[in-house]
């Protein structure tokens, strides 16, 4: 069932305190949905249990990706089934380059999914070709993964993980913040060049900014665990102007 | 099909935990049980030696029962009972050796083919690799050997060495490790069965690379190998050992010495990978590993290198050296040794520099899952004369899980002030951040872990001789399975 992602009434806690209060959304393949909300409402929460990071206790409610319960599945099985996340804060690993890390982790979600390695030869250009679009230097696909990596280069790196493993859908945590005008930029055509019928993404950003770039078409605030309201691309323009104020924590 | 793509191919289709703990059932000649006069003389008689080398071995008999089994070292085993070992085992052979691969009983070409060594003939000729296999105490076949003959290069077992170039081995033998040096090394003096010998004559460089096999199969036995490897004046030659043991429930002992000698200009590349049997997740079994490994860089502007993996073995207490004796000689020392579950290692190097602008490197990695135990331990010393001496050494260590150690023990000592000494050490932990990126970019937590290792060794692991650093990787893999998870 291509129904892409549905969330229903979820809760989660971290230790004794609830941080998900009971979020319901649903992002249609080919859709871009963005979440929009201060800082600690549980934005990056609801990301890493969708994506199934541990350290997260899920209490009530259902999280399905095209019909398929993934709050049972591994990390790697919802990889292989199409979910990414581009982490607000990208890890290190020295001693691993870009190119084998991207290398192993395709080859292991297409030995999960049954297909074919990727001939190494037809891998590199590949990675050449997605690298270009996204303004990297074919120098930082030898360097090991974000070691030494400025900050904006961490994220368009996250962007460029997206490209090769081309996933049903996107979750891109803050990936427009600490970015310059021209990174923010090239991320949004990176994103916008991966648009399809088929792909759905979940943006969540603290500002309007992104979203100009990248039009979503439904956009979602959350605040103190709980969605509180959504609107059209005009909520984020909105939001811009009065900011979260307005939302206050509920009784 | 290139005979290292066959070893890789096994190393892939290996699932599950020790992948080499089969036993080949095949008769055996033993030593009496128990160590005395009688067992020396039994070895040396069955090897056919000559007089000086029984006295030799005697001597270090006698040094032995006067010394005391070294304590200080960070592991802790049960007390060995030396008496209750056998310390000679040889697969019992239709004819005196064989002279051709035809003659070698084909269940033990079936283990080697298992073992991934590739000696089948077709390949050999075709092959980059000239294999000498140890099986428990005797060398079975050494393949390649004429077209190394033909630049005079020298490749055989210790034994053949003795019969046919005896003054070679006795001018060399113990030249670096003296009988007494220490403990294990003087046992091996006393008893070593067999091992290979390496001679590269003057300016040839040797043109493939060398490699052994040792294999423990017997029960109750202890293995006795002993090396060496001579390059004369501007020769070079790149070594490699490999080692498996079969999966048994009680300890194996494995006590080896190996010798370098390089004279002006020379160049030795020593590399090893050591997969001995760990012993099982609760530390049943498993191989103890005391070797003593040593390279005496004589001549001007010589140069040793040793490269170690260290996956294997219950116990391992090893410290490759180099005795950087000639001017502007260079010693190298690139380690990775991993420990999970019960494992225990004490490993590291010693740099001596005694000659002028003598330099050496130390890259040590040790990496620690499980309940285990990992220690570096180093010595650097510069004695008065070795102005210009330079040592750069790195120890990093990576810790899996919260109740494995790392430890690092660095001596270093220079007696004069024209010295340049660099120590840089550091202690990392896998992080969850990190594994769970691996994951969620589609890895098991295995192959996460397998990842991040192999990044973290990476300097040393492209040290090895190409065709054998694709194994290595997964070896890395496989010796950390069930750390995590
Ligand atoms: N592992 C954790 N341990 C304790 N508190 C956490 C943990 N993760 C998140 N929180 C808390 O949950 C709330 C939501 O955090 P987060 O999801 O990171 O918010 P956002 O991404 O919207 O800024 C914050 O109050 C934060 O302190
Ligand atoms: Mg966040």
């Amino acid at each position: 069932m291509a129904n892409g992602l549905v969330i229903k009434d979820l809760h989660v806690n971290v230790g004794e305190r609830e941080i998900l209060k009971g979020i319901s959304l649903s992002v249609e393949p080919g859709k871009v949905h963005a979440i929009m909300g201060p800082n600690g409402s549980g934005k990056s929460t609801l990301a890493h249990v969708i994506s199934g990071r541990p350290g997260y206790e899920v209490t009530g409610g259902s999280v399905e990706f095209n019909g398929v319960d993934v709050l049972e599945m591994e990390p790697e099985e919802r990889a292989a089934a199409g979910l990414f996340l581009a982490f607000q804060y990208p890890v290190e690993i020295p001693g691993v380059t870009n190119t084998v890390f991207l290398k192993t982790a395709l080859n292991a979600q297409r030995k999960a999914r049954g297909e074919a390695e990727m001939d190494p030869m037809a891998f590199l250009k590949f990675l050449r070709d997605k690298a270009k679009l996204l303004q990297l230097r074919d120098e930082m696909l030898k360097r090991p993964l974000n070691v030494g990596f400025s900050g904006g280069e961490k994220k368009r790196n996250e962007m460029l993980q997206m490209a090769v493993l081309e996933p049903k859908l996107a979750i891109l945590d803050e990936t427009d913040s600490g970015l310059d005008i021209d990174a923010l930029r090239i991320v949004a055509e990176g994103v916008n060049a991966q648009r399809s019928p088929e792909r759905s993404f979940l943006v969540i950003t603290h500002y309007q900014r992104l979203l100009d770039y990248i039009v979503p078409d439904v956009v979602h605030v959350l605040a103190h665990g709980r969605i509180v309201e959504t609107g059209d691309a005009d909520l984020a323009r909105r939001l811009e102007k009065t900011g979260y104020a307005d939302y206050t924590p509920a009784a | 099909m290139a005979s290292s793509t066959e070893t890789v191919e096994t190393v892939n289709e290996l699932t599950g935990a020790y992948k080499y703990g089969f036993v080949t059932d095949i008769e055996t000649d033993f030593s009496p049980v128990g160590l005395s006069e009688e067992t020396v003389r039994f070895i040396s008689a069955r090897k056919n030696e000559p007089e000086w080398l029984l006295d030799w071995r005697l001597k270090a008999l006698a040094l032995w029962r006067k010394m005391e089994e070294p304590r200080w070292a960070m592991v802790s085993y049960p007390a060995i009972d030396y008496q209750g070992l056998h310390y000679y085992a040889a697969p019992k052979a239709k004819t005196d050796g064989p002279k051709s691969l035809d003659e070698v009983d084909p269940e033990l070409l079936s283990t080697y083919e298992k073992l991934g060594i590739p000696l089948k003939e077709q390949e050999i000729l075709a092959g980059v690799v000239a294999v000498d296999a140890v099986f428990d105490s005797v060398s079975v076949a050494t393949t390649y050997k004429a077209k190394l003959e033909e630049k005079g290069v020298i490749f055989c077992s210790f034994s053949e060495a003795v019969q046919r170039v005896p003054d070679l081995v006795r001018k060399y033998l113990g030249s670096v490790v003296p009988q007494g040096d220490n403990y294990f090394a003087c046992l091996n003096s006393a008893v070593f069965s067999d091992g290979s010998f390496v001679f590269i004559p003057k300016g040839v460089r040797c043109p493939m690379e060398l490699s052994t096999y040792f294999r423990i199969n017997a029960q109750n036995t202890g293995q006795f190998e002993r090396t060496l490897i001579v390059a004369e004046e501007g020769a070079y030659v790149s070594y490699l050992e490999g080692c498996t043991a079969p999966q048994r429930d009680e300890h194996q002992l494995h006590a080896a010495v190996v010798e370098l000698v390089a004279l002006d200009d020379a160049e030795i590349k020593y590399s090893t990978v050591q997969n001995w049997y760990p012993g099982d997740v609760e530390g049943k079994g498993g191989v103890y590993n005391f070797v003593t490994k040593r390279g005496a860089c004589r001549g001007k502007r010589s140069k040793i290198s040793w490269t170690q993996v260290e996956t294997g073995s219950a116990v391992t207490w090893k410290y490759p050296s180099c005795i950087l004796q000639g001017d502007d000689s260079v010693g190298e020392f690139y380690s990775v040794a991993i420990t999970n579950n019960a494992q225990q290692a004490d490993t590291g190097t010693k740099m001596i520099h005694i000659g002028k602008n003598t330099r050496s490197t130390i890259v040590s990695k040790g990496i620690a899952a499980g309940r285990s135990d990992n220690t570096y331990r180093g010595l650097v010393r510069v004695l008065a004369g070795a102005e210009g001496a330079r040592n750069y050494s790195q120890c990093d260590s990576l810790l899996i899980g919260d109740k494995s150690g790392a430890h690092t023990v660095p001596y270093i000592e220079s007696r004069t002030p024209f010295s340049t000494l660099e120590h840089e050490a550091t202690t990392a932990r896998i992080s969850d951040d990190q594994l769970f990126l691996c994951r969620q970019r589609g890895l098991s937590p295995e192959e996460a872990v397998a990842l991040i290792v192999n990044g973290f060794c990476k300097e040393v692991l492209q040290n090895l001789p190409m065709e054998f650093a694709v194994e290595a990787q997964k070896l890395v893999g496989i010796s950390l399975e069930g750390s995590v998870g």
